[in-house]
């Protein structure tokens, strides 16, 4: 680390927003779906039509203290609903229904590890909302500024959302991605949404500041938006920091704005300074009446949680040897690792097989198809399969891969795909038998040779055994059996 | 026999197409010579519906014919306040923003009716948005007092009282939010309830103040008053702020009398500056009470003279959120030409709403904008919270309150139009009702010496005691037999 480097601290505060997958939308019964033609999910109440009226979706509300919970908050005894009124065309009622000064989770913490060690993050709250429509601008670049009139798609307007915001605890870029990407599985592993970044049910915004250390001042506060991947956080990260540290180097004052992360240049650029904090006039929603999660519910969705990432990880270490790298790359997801455990429980035999199909040659293919694991119709137990025939000697580590790729393709059962492709390694003596027999007949010379004691040669006998049954015998037997023929 | 039919109350009715002497039709068809007759003069329809009526009317008569009915009170025409979302049938709440909406849905209170068989004769006058006392901020001209044309029917349900006082339809509903119902219904010598909040569904029904408003009947008996409350009273699945307990029939030991009754006389009302004729017609109707067995007392309610204050903070700032919908991006008028979202929705508003609509919009911006928060609408809260424990505790002492329900009687049209606040203090006896969520009756006490226009009495009850209530009104209505009619 450079001097110039050691001389500042940056502090990066995330807010970040999750879709939930309920059935239906937070205050009426329409259906939350990714796709769908425009307005075709919408009624009077998302619509905000005159004398409709907001009835919570009760599972949202389960769900945001099961992520609450997750994230070790403390859950409110009396949490209210607010309006935050603003006027856009994307928000039907221009007011959102929001919480503000009694969210139903607060005060939590995640931890997280990486190249940096580890450092704990605090989570200031957890609250509820609902989500707005989608504004598409026509007749020019597809922004706002050069387009002749917007078209507004109020399906996703409704959508329950949940807010989580960090405390200022994160200090890199480094830390802010692997935060992310730890929440990401988090929540993934609750359930509760798709947490799919590049569809938008998982949103991303930063607060960066860089200042010199020492400093009891805070920097000038600069939000990033539209960081689209865990990767984007990352970078656009990278560049505001860097972007920051050159400026106080060069001693320029930095404004407290808000940027826009551009995914082609990997840089931000600025959209509009923040003078002032906007004045949403917040007050109670009187169309809602308080929500009072009992003491029991809480204990109940507590012990009811599923395995978390972390607990997680700590078991595939200590009941499958994995190791952290295999293990990062498993849990990342945790269909995938759930995928991974069906496999190894059909197996029974050493998990690190099966990690390395899955890593080293499934993966392969998977990101070449564009696939998720369990998107494919690939089952763990044919992978189990698949190692098994190896194991038996049926078909050689070789032939398995080709065996891979085809039941990738196809979906069959390994033991049909290595048929189909006349992949079956032949073990069986008398067919064998019968080809070293003709190839030593064949061959009388190179015979007369290892019955000589030239052994080397026997190598190019199995060759020929090899070629003879399409290189299906097993060379093991092949071998063994042209020894016990030509031993004199 | 039309005459009979138009002054008839909608029990009588009832009672006649139970007994098979008259049918829907016949009933129907008067009252729409009537409404003929009168309306002309009165302005109180915004929108009639004849022929759906009669439509009504007649399968109502096929299901008596076969010995079928949907209720006590099927085949019973009715008409609501154009606040009521009705589907199908235009919908504008007394403003020209909405002034060609169709819904594509009906309000609970309608469905129910609807349900029961009750036949809709139309969408009654109003002021726009219910922001008024005497129906003149309607954006489709005034409606006119049945007693005295050059009057004002009061407000904001103008529309409802006038076609019930003058025989154009037996029962109406209306909306009170700070006396709307109680006000217009003692200015035309009716009776008129605003329930307990939350006893009936507020869904489809256009929201002015959601914490404040409330759907009641307006009649010209107390035993129709109830009735109509029957049948739309309960809990509502689509309204979260309805009451989900059991409603009690409201008719049941209606007729039990008053003996032993504690009837309080607030203190501080005896200060206030109402119309002499009033306080005479008053004063009598309290020595009725004692004489039909209540006794009196004195009760103390301090903070309800910070009440007109509280209501016209909490009312604006709620309805500054609740009117922010009307942009023209989804419905109701859209201002045409503009160039921008910003442009559209300003003119949009500024041509859509009226005068009185934008104070109030301006007024509750105002009370929940930062800073000022604190001061204006939680304070405003705080004094609803205080209202409330005041009648709370005098409820230990008195089992209802009695005072007038307006300091004046009708005034003339153009009035007070010029002087928004003289108008805000037709509502001082009314507004803290609504503040703490009680339920109250006006019901007619006489005519005026003064002007001979008439006098409404109001009866506070605690709440969801409306059967008490009730009780004392039809003791008071049976014994005072009120049966003087406008002159039309």
């Amino acid at each position: 680390m450079s001097l110039t480097e050691d001389m500042y601290e940056t502090t990066v505060g995330l807010e970040i927003h999750v879709e939930l997958a309920t059935d239906s939308k937070m205050f009426c019964g329409c259906e939350v779906s990714f796709a769908g033609e425009p307005n075709s999910r919408t009624c009077p109440i998302c619509l905000g039509f005159p004398g409709t009226l907001p009835v919570p979706n009760e599972k949202a509300v389960e769900y945001t203290m099961r992520i609450g919970l997750a994230l070790n908050c403390h859950i409110a005894e009396h949490s209210l609903f607010h309006r935050k009124n603003y006027f856009y065309p994307d928000m039907p009622k221009n007011y959102q229904i929001s919480q503000y000064d009694s969210p139903l989770c607060e005060r939590g913490h995640v931890d997280i590890s990486g190249d940096f060690g580890s450092t704990r993050v605090g989570i200031t709250r957890v609250h509820l909302e609902e989500d707005t429509g989608k504004s598409v601008h026509m007749g020019g670049t597809g922004r706002i500024a050069d387009s002749e009139y917007s078209l507004e798609d109020f399906n996703r307007a409704g959508t329950p959302l949940v807010e989580i915001v960090s405390e200022p605890d994160i200090h890199s870029a480094d830390e802010a991605r692997i935060f992310v990407a730890e929440l990401r599985a988090l929540l993934e592993s609750l359930g509760v949404s798709d947490v799919r970044m590049e569809e938008g049910s998982l949103r991303v915004d930063a607060n960066v500041s860089v200042r010199r250390r020492g400093e009891t001042q805070h920097g000038a506060k600069v939000e990033v938006k539209n960081m689209n991947s865990i990767r984007s956080v990352g970078r656009a990260l990278e560049y505001e920091e860097r972007r920051q540290r050159d400026a106080l180097d060069a001693g320029e004052a930095l404004v407290q704005e808000t940027r826009h992360f551009d995914e082609k240049t990997g840089t931000t650029s600025s959209l509009r300074t923040k003078e002032f904090a906007f004045d949403y006039r917040y007050f109670p929603e009187p169309d809602l009446v308080p929500v009072a999660p009992s003491r029991e519910l809480v204990q109940q969705l507590k012990e009811s949680l599923p395995e978390l990432p972390a607990a997680r990880r700590e078991r595939f270490a200590s009941e499958y040897g994995l190791g952290s790298a295999d293990i990062e790359v498993l849990t990342a997801s945790t269909k995938t690792a759930d995928w991974f455990e069906a496999a190894a429980a059909v197996y029974g035999g050493d998990p690190k097989k099966v990690v390395n199909w899955i890593i080293a040659d499934l993966y392969g293919l998977l990101n070449e198809a564009g696939f998720e694991l369990h998107e494919t119709s690939f089952t763990p137990a044919q992978l189990a399969g698949l190692i098994s025939m190896i194991d038996a000697g049926k078909i050689s580590g070789k032939q398995a891969k080709l065996v891979l790729t085809g039941m990738f393709e196809s979906g069959d059962d390994p033991e049909k795909v290595a048929a189909d492709k006349g992949l079956e390694q032949v073990s069986d003596a008398v067919a064998i038998e019968a080809a070293v027999d003709e190839v030593i007949a064949e061959n009388a010379d190179a015979a007369d040779k290892v019955r000589g004691g030239q052994m080397n040669t026997i190598g190019f006998l199995v060759g020929q055994v090899m070629k003879k049954t399409r290189g299906q015998a097993n060379p093991g037997m092949v071998n063994e059996l042209l020894r016990q023929k030509l031993s004199s | 026999m039309s005459d009979e039919i138009v002054w008839a109350s909608a029990t009588e009715l009832a009672r006649r197409l139970e007994a098979g002497e008259i049918s829907s039709r016949e009933i129907t068809e008067a009252l729409i010579a009537r409404t003929e007759e009168v309306d002309p003069k009165l302005h109180a329809y915004l929108q009639r519906t004849d022929d759906r009526a009669l439509v009504a009317a007649d399968a109502a008569d096929t299901r008596h014919a076969a010995g079928e009915r949907l209720s006590a009170f099927d085949g019973v025409p009715l008409a609501y306040k154009d606040i009521f979302v009705t589907r199908g049938v235009t919908t504008t709440c007394g403003s020209k923003i909405l002034e060609n909406f169709v819904p594509p849905y009906d309000a609970t209170v309608v469905a129910r009716c609807e349900a029961a068989g009750l036949p809709m004769l139309g969408k009654l006058n109003m002021d726009e948005f219910a922001m008024g006392s005497s129906t003149e901020n309607s954006a489709f001209g005034p409606t006119r007092n049945p007693w005295d044309l050059d009057t004002v029917p009061g407000g904001s349900s103008g529309g409802s009282v006038a076609a019930v006082a003058s025989g154009a339809v037996p029962w109406a509903w209306g909306t009170d939010t700070g006396g709307s119902i109680r006000q217009p219904a003692a200015l035309c010598g009716l009776v008129g309830v605003k329930p307990t909040y939350g006893l009936v569904s507020r869904y489809g029904m256009i929201a002015f103040a959601s914490s404040l408003d409330q759907a009641g009947p307006i009649t010209r008996s107390v035993e129709d008053a109830a009735a109509l409350l029957n049948l739309a009273a309960g809990g509502d699945e689509m309204d979260s702020t309805c009451l989900k307990e059991p409603v009690p029939d409201l008719l049941e030991g209606i007729d039990a009398g008053i003996d032993g009754m504690r009837i309080g006389i607030v203190r501080e009302f005896q200060r206030e500056g109402s119309q002499p004729g009033v306080r005479a017609r008053v004063d009598e109707s309290l020595t009725r009470l004692e004489k039909l067995g209540a006794t009196l007392e004195e009760v103390s309610l301090p903070s309800f003279e910070h009440g007109i204050s509280a209501y016209y903070l909490i009312a604006p700032a709620e309805c500054s959120s609740n009117l922010a919908r009307y942009d023209g991006v989804r419905y109701g008028r859209r201002a045409a030409g503009a160039e921008d979202i910003v442009s559209m929705t300003s003119r949009t508003r500024e041509e859509g709403f009226g005068d009185e609509v934008k104070r109030r919009i301006m007024l509750g911006t105002y009370a929940l904008s930062a800073g000022y928060y604190d001061a204006y609408y939680g304070k405003a809260q705080k004094v609803r919270t205080l209202i409330a424990r005041d009648l709370e505790r005098a409820y230990q002492q008195v089992d209802l309150i009695v005072c007038p329900t307006s300091p004046t009687t009708a005034f003339r049209l153009g009035e007070r139009t010029d002087d928004p606040l003289a108008m805000y203090l037709s509502d001082v006896f009314t507004v803290p009702v609504n503040l703490a969520g009680n339920a109250a009756i006006s019901v007619p006490c006489g005519l005026s010496d003064d002007d001979g226009l008439p006098v409404g009495l109001q009866i506070i009850g605690r709440s969801l005691d409306e059967k008490t209530m009730f009780r004392a009104a039809y003791a008071f209505e049976q014994d005072l037999g009120f049966g003087e009619r406008p002159q039309l």
